[in-house]
This record gives C-alpha cells, sequence and structure tokens, in this order.
C-alpha cells in the first residue's frame, strides 16, 4: 500500500465510524426520487429535526433501485438496526423521527425493510423480492453513500484497486485482469472491454483520451445516470484505472446537460479527488498522472454514438465520423481515444481488486458479470436491478418486478431502446445473455425493459419510438434522415386507420434501404421497433389497415409529438417526405 | 430590456466565467443559455468571436441541439415527458389535458408568455411515469389534475421562492 493511500483510508475509516456512531438519516434524492417527492420529504425531514431538537446526520444519497418504494427514508441509531421506510410524505415525517429518532422505535407500519439488523414484522432487505438474487458490484454503493463523500467510498473498499495497481501492478497486469474477466461493454455492442484496451495501448501518445458515455438518451434506460448520481466515485475509479492499463492521460464524463443530478454530484466527486491526490499529478505519489473533466452535450440523441461523442466534445454538431480512422487511432482532438459505458468502467474497480477471474465466474459464459436492468412501464415494481447474466426475463420482469399489476396480461417488452426491440411475452423465458437474446431477436442494449399490459397497441408504441428515431436522426445521411420521416409518415396513417394495402411492404423498403445506406447505428438499427413489431404483432397490424380498427383504442386521437415533427407536418400535410422529395419516395426500393 | 451593448458585457463575462475548463463553441452557447435562458443574436456573434469561429460556425451548432432556443421563454418551464415508459402510463393524455388548460396546440409559450411548454424525449425518472417537470423540479406519478395544479402552483411567489433555496446535489 502506498503511504499516501494509508493516510487516506485512516482518514476514512475513521470517519466512517464516527457517522455510525450516531444517528443517521440518509434520503434517497437521485432523479426518480425527486421525481416522487423526496426534495420536499428531505426539507420536512430537516424542519423535524430541528423542531426536535433530534442531532442527526441527514446525507443524500443515490438510487437503491427501489424506484417504486420511494421517497425513501433509511434510519440508523447507533448499534440498532438501519431501517428503510417507503413513500414516506412529508406528513409521515413527524411520525418516523418522533417514533424511531426520539423514542428508537421503529416505525414498522411504515417501514419497508431492515437495511442491516432486524426488526419483528420486517423483512431483511435482501429478502425483499425486489432483492432477491441481486449480485451488486457496479451498484455496490448506491444507496448506501453520500455521492459527493470521498471518505464514503474509501471506507467502503473504494480505491484500493487503485492503489494496489500503481504500488504492485504494471499496466500490462491491469490490463490483464480485464482480459481474463471477459467483461464486455454495456454500451449496446457488447465488445470485449480488454480488447478494445488494448488498441489504445498500441497508440502513440503523448496524450490519450479515455471518453466515459453517460449521453443515455435511451428513453426507458436510467443506469448510467443512476451509478453517476450514486456513486461516481467508482466510474472515476475505473477511468484512471483504464488510463493507467491504456497509457492515457486525460479522461471526460459525457453527460447530458439539463441533468443537474448526474452533473452536480460527478464534478463533486471529481473534485475531490483532485483535492486528495487521487486525481492530477502523481497519483498516490506515483508517476502517473490522470486528468479527468466533465464535458456536457445539448440535447442530441445521436451524441451518444462513439464517433459522434467525439465531435461533441470538441463543440460540434454531434454527427458520427466515417471509420476508419478509428477512435483509438484517430480520436478527440485527433488523439487516440477509448470510449467506454458508464457501466462498463464502473465495474473496472472490483475487477482489478477482487480479480478477473473472480468476475468472469459470475453469470454466463460469454456474457460475464452482471446485467443492471432498468424496469418501468406497465410493472408493480419499476426500479433497477443489478442480476447476474443467466437468469430469464421473466425472473425480473415476475419474480423481481412483480409483473403487470391488476391483474392484467403482459402483452410487450421493449427492450434495447429504441433502436431496439417490440417483444412479445412468449420471449419471457429467454436467458439474459448478450447472445442468447440476439438469437431469441432480442437486444439487451444498454438495459431498459418497458412493459406493457394488454392494455396498449403495438403500433401505438412503434410510432412513438419511430418518433423518437425520427426526431433524433442527425440529418448527415439521406436513408435514415428520409427514411425515418417516411415510416412515422406510414404508421400514423396507420394509427389514423388510414393504412394502405402495401404499406408493410413500403415500411419493410424503406427500412431495408436505412439498414444499407446508413453511416451509423442509428439509421442501420433504426428499423429494429417496426422489424420486431411486424415479427410479433403483424396481425394487429393487419387489423389496423384492412378491418380500419384498433382492437384497443389507444393509438386513437391525435399524438402529439415533438415541435420538429409537428412543423413539418404543419408546413408539407399528409406527406412531408413526398412534398419535400418525390423522387425519393417514388424510387424508394429501387437500389 | 437590455440594451445591446450592456447584453453583449453580459454574454462575455459569462463566456469567462465557464464553469469547466474546456471551453468550446457548443460549452460557450450552453454557459449562455443557461445564463439567459435563451441565444440572441449579439450572442451568436460574441460566441463566434471568444472562440475563434464563424459565425455561421456557430449558428451551425446552435441549430443543431435541440434545447437551444432563439426567443426568451415564458416565465416559467413546463416539461412533459413523451418517452416511451411515460406514453405507456398516459403521457398522451396529460399532455392533451395541459395542453387544453394553456391553451396551446404544442411545444410554445402562453398568449401572456407566463408558461413554456416543452416536450421532453425522456426526463430520466421512467419509474416514476408520467412525467413532468416544472422549473426543472421533477414530478412523477402525474394526472391531469395534479399536473395542473402544480402548473398553476408555478407561479405563486412562495413556491418560487422554495425552489431557489433548495440545493439538489
Ligand atoms: C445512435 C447511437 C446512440 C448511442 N448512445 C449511447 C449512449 O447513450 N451511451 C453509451 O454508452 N453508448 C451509446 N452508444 C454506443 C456507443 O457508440 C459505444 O458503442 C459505447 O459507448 C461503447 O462503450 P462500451 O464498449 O463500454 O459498450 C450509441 C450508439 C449509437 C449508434
Ligand atoms: S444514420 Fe442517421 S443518425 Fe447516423 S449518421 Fe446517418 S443520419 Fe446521422
Ligand atoms: S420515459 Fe418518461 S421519464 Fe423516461
Amino acid at each position: 500500500m502506498t503511504e499516501a493511500f494509508a493516510v487516506l483510508q485512516r482518514k476514512a475509516q475513521e470517519r466512517w465510524r464516527e457517522l455510525n456512531s450516531h444517528p443517521w438519516v440518509r434520503v434517497g434524492t437521485a432523479l426518480c426520487g425527486q421525481a416522487a417527492g423526496a426534495l420536499d420529504t428531505l426539507e420536512a425531514l430537516r424542519a423535524e429535526l430541528t423542531r426536535q431538537r433530534v442531532e442527526a446526520t441527514v446525507s443524500q444519497v443515490g438510487c437503491l433501485g427501489l424506484c417504486y418504494a420511494e421517497p425513501l427514508v433509511d434510519v440508523q441509531l447507533p448499534g440498532g438496526p438501519r431501517v428503510l421506510y417507503q413513500r414516506v410524505t412529508p406528513d409521515q415525517v413527524p411520525d418516523v423521527v418522533q417514533g424511531h429518532l426520539v423514542h428508537g422505535e421503529p416505525r414498522r407500519e411504515l417501514a419497508l425493510a431492515a437495511v442491516e439488523g432486524s426488526v419483528d414484522g420486517v423483512p431483511r432487505l435482501s429478502d425483499l423480492p425486489m432483492f432477491q438474487g441481486q449480485v451488486r458490484i457496479a451498484l455496490r454503493n448506491a444507496g448506501h453513500i453520500d455521492p459527493t463523500d470521498l471518505d464514503h467510498y474509501i471506507a467502503r473498499g473504494g480505491f484500493e484497486a487503485l492503489d494496489l495497481a500503481l504500488s504492485k501492478m504494471s499496466p500490462q497486469q491491469v490490463h490483464q485482469h480485464v482480459m481474463n474477466s471477459k467483461l464486455r461493454g454495456r454500451g449496446g455492442a457488447a465488445f470485449p472491454t480488454g480488447v478494445k484496451w488494448r488498441f489504445l495501448m498500441g497508440a502513440p501518445g503523448p496524450k490519450k483520451y479515455i471518453l466515459c458515455n453517460c449521453e443515455e438518451g435511451d428513453p426507458g434506460a436510467f443506469n448510467d445516470k443512476g451509478i453517476l448520481e450514486s456513486d461516481p466515485f467508482t466510474v472515476l475509479e475505473g477511468m484512471v484505472l483504464a488510463g493507467y492499463a491504456t497509457g492515457a492521460t486525460n479522461g471526460f464524463v459525457f453527460i447530458r446537460h439539463g441533468h443537474e443530478g448526474p452533473i452536480e454530484r460527478t464534478r463533486r466527486a471529481i473534485q475531490a479527488c483532485y483535492q486528495a491526490g487521487l486525481l492530477g499529478s502523481h497519483i498516490l505519489g506515483s508517476s502517473f498522472s490522470f486528468d479527468i473533466e466533465v464535458s456536457l452535450t445539448g440535447e442530441s440523441y445521436v451524441a451518444g454514438e462513439e464517433t459522434a461523442l467525439m465531435e461533441s466534445i470538441e463543440g460540434k454538431r454531434s454527427m458520427p465520423r466515417f471509420r476508419p480512422p478509428f477512435p483509438a487511432q484517430v480520436g478527440v482532438w485527433g488523439r487516440p481515444s477509448n470510449i467506454n459505458n458508464v457501466k462498463t468502467l464502473a465495474y473496472v474497480p472490483e475487477i482489478v481488486r477482487l480479480e478477473g477471474e473472480w468476475f468472469s465466474r459470475i453469470g454466463m459464459q460469454n456474457s460475464t458479470g452482471t446485467a443492471i436492468i432498468c424496469l418501468s412501464g406497465d410493472v408493480a415494481r419499476p426500479g433497477m436491478v443489478e442480476v447476474p447474466f443467466g437468469l430469464t426475463l421473466r425472473q425480473v420482469v415476475e419474480e423481481m418486478a412483480g409483473g403487470v399489476p391488476d391483474g392484467k396480461r403482459l402483452k410487450l417488452l421493449q427492450t434495447g431502446g429504441p433502436l431496439g426491440g417490440v417483444l412479445s411475452g412468449e420471449l419471457l423465458d429467454t436467458i439474459i445473455d448478450f447472445d442468447e437474446m440476439a438469437r431469441a431477436g432480442a437486444i439487451l442494449g444498454s438495459g431498459g425493459v418497458i412493459v406493457a399490459s394488454e392494455d396498449s397497441c403495438a403500433v401505438d408504441l412503434t410510432r412513438n419510438l419511430i418518433a423518437f428515431c425520427q426526431l433524433e436522426s442527425c440529418g448527415k445521411c439521406f436513408p435514415c434522415r428520409l427514411g425515418m420521416s417516411h415510416i412515422l409518415e406510414v404508421l400514423e396513417r396507420i394509427c389514423r386507420l388510414k393504412g394502405r394495402p402495401g404499406d408493410l411492404d413500403l415500411m419493410r423498403r424503406v427500412g431495408q434501404n436505412m439498414q444499407v445506406g446508413s453511416l451509423c447505428g442509428h439509421g442501420q438499427l433504426g428499423f429494429n421497433p417496426v422489424s420486431s413489431a411486424l415479427k410479433f404483432f403483424g396481425e394487429e397490424f393487419r387489423v389496423h389497415i384492412e378491418e380500419k380498427r384498433c382492437p384497443t383504442g389507444r393509438c386513437q386521437g391525435p399524438f402529439v409529438g415533438p415541435e420538429r415533427t409537428r412543423r413539418w407536418a404543419h408546413l408539407h400535410g399528409e406527406s412531408p417526405t413526398a412534398a419535400v422529395y418525390p423522387e425519393f419516395v417514388a424510387n424508394v426500393g429501387k437500389v | 430590456m437590455t440594451t445591446g451593448e450592456a447584453l453583449r458585457k453580459r454574454v462575455r463575462q459569462t463566456l469567462r466565467d465557464q464553469p469547466y475548463p474546456t471551453v468550446t463553441v457548443l460549452s460557450s452557447l450552453l454557459a449562455v443559455q443557461d445564463d439567459m435562458g435563451y441565444l440572441t443574436e449579439e450572442a451568436i456573434q460574441e460566441v463566434a468571436r471568444f472562440t475563434g469561429t464563424t459565425i455561421n460556425e456557430v449558428w451551425s451548432v446552435a441549430s443543431f441541439y435541440l434545447n437551444f432556443r432563439f426567443t426568451p421563454p415564458g416565465d416559467h418551464t413546463v416539461e412533459v415527458c413523451w418517452g416511451p415508459a411515460c406514453h405507456l402510463r398516459g403521457a398522451q393524455t396529460l399532455l392533451h389535458d395541459i395542453l387544453g388548460q394553456l391553451g396551446l396546440s404544442g411545444e410554445g409559450e402562453t398568449g401572456d408568455s407566463h408558461i413554456s411548454l416543452k416536450l421532453n424525449t425522456c426526463l430520466g425518472a421512467c419509474t416514476q411515469a408520467p412525467v413532468i417537470s416544472v422549473d426543472h423540479g421533477l414530478m412523477g406519478r402525474m394526472d391531469s389534475e395534479r399536473a395542473l395544479k402544480a402548473i398553476q402552483g408555478a407561479s405563486h411567489p412562495r413556491r418560487r421562492e422554495r425552489r431557489h433555496s433548495r440545493e439538489v446535489r
């Protein structure tokens, strides 16, 4: 151990002991908590503690994943159990403060679980259906630590991996752990991380970049933002380790402007690391130096594509570049760069600390480790779980998240974001594994799983996804730019029950052109929602077109989309694409 | 109203005080919009001068990202999420009721410039769908009645103060 780290660790452990020897209240204030009203609860809590003259530390923490039960308030007295209270409204705060903090009596009726210790009649956290079967690696600190307090992170084993690497390992040894772990990228393409790093190792310096991708524009996915809001340090440590292994000198955490929680927490975590000598020059007294800074992008989904991301960091329009040259040769500002997703980097510290083989034994043969899944839509318990690969979708959707509420039938699953699929419930028994899912025609993507009940309309949901893809097309290549508009237009008319006999074939032809003629994944994969919806719900499309009716009625009535679509439709009437580009529409499919 | 020269001064100050070390056209535009709420002709010119690029280049970036606006926003901003998770939980109904109440047919400002309505592709709190935000404060598990009340309450001075005094970290 380096001397510098020994000092940091001693101080952190002392502070952690000190914290635990006093009343400590944690409130989850990630985006999900905020939306559930956690800031009102927090304010009420602070006022009540003052009113009742209770001395307690109040920490804002990230997301435990139990979003259905938010706002969550987690109360711990020295030597006593740590109790998690659910759906705590400001009105209930005095009850919790009076009962638990003043009288030392946990309020059982309001409790969801005991995080530590036990309380009669209250389940343990690990026994909750949503927690059973979880293996928490990237989320190991989520909900437990103040995401801006470095001492909390270090006290729970943080930066041990970096210290170990800098004092005992060569860059090659760190890289070997990542190779042995068989970690695959969690940003969508599942590319082996160790292999990607090797490209950068071979690239010439002196300046090389590690870029952390938290664009996370996929609606329905919030795990990247969730990790940065809950434990940005694990991502920063992962980036420094990546830098050490590959000889990189600088890092950027790339986040979308407007998501203040993740941005602010990351910024403060970076500051704390600089102050402690864990970032900057001569980290922990070694000869290794590494800098990290936050880079904000405007609203653009395609900015998450790796080459568009580099354009955006340079301050330009986020339009993808041609490849080759690949980022490892010519990246941001022309320097060699490596892009990884937040989740990918979040695993790295534990992989180095506990060794690559340890990680490779979790999960499946070729999908090692865990999947971090965001559950939303028509489920009883929406939230975020970290499960080893190898469980089935059914186990996650039905057992953990409680399935569709109100006794309704599950109709479809939307996975992998807007470039992913609209899948039928038949696929619930698919194993969560990159390759198994691909074989079944499903896509794990970055882990969003949106569940829809029997009340939903497959055509309607597909239109929603394509409206997104159309809005977000960067416009660089016409098959994507016009194709998306054209498909949206066809879906619009099918929803209005004005579909025409050849419409399904027409969409397929446009889709094929997009697949072969587009520069980046947005256009290449953008037809996925339609093709998968046609595969599983073709009959529903047919009923809309031929029988002029929607079995659920959900797609009826005007659909209000974002401004760019509206402006087009408004200017050009029925068929915006045909009005502007008649030749294109006439020639679709004739390649 | 700020006059041209005073406005340029303020923009130049904002550009110098940017929060992150790496300064680009995009970072500059974001900083100005954060400060002013929208981008003016003068701001575009100042950003071009400050970053050593052309006005065309700056416009290309400003018109590309969906968050930039070129007219003053209303006093309050209401965002409604239309992402798939919110869509399934009734975002369209919510949106229609809000539009009806505000007398709008889509994104834009109310006649009295009191409220700007914006659609968001995902507010990042999908587990609390349907989600809206009022002056950047997220609100989930919305129904039309609560949403309309929240929007009406936005103009209430007490609420405005409270939002300011909160530190969200
Ligand atoms: C249109 C488009 C959007 C993307 N958005 C993201 C994103 O938001 N976050 C992300 O990590 N990867 C995104 N990707 C994938 C990235 O290009 C890249 O593969 C990934 O960041 C690599 O990280 P990994 O190796 O850790 O998976 C996107 C790709 C495309 C084509
Ligand atoms: S495929 Fe679409 S998003 Fe990708 S570069 Fe082409 S136009 Fe842009
Ligand atoms: S889809 Fe509405 S918040 Fe994500």
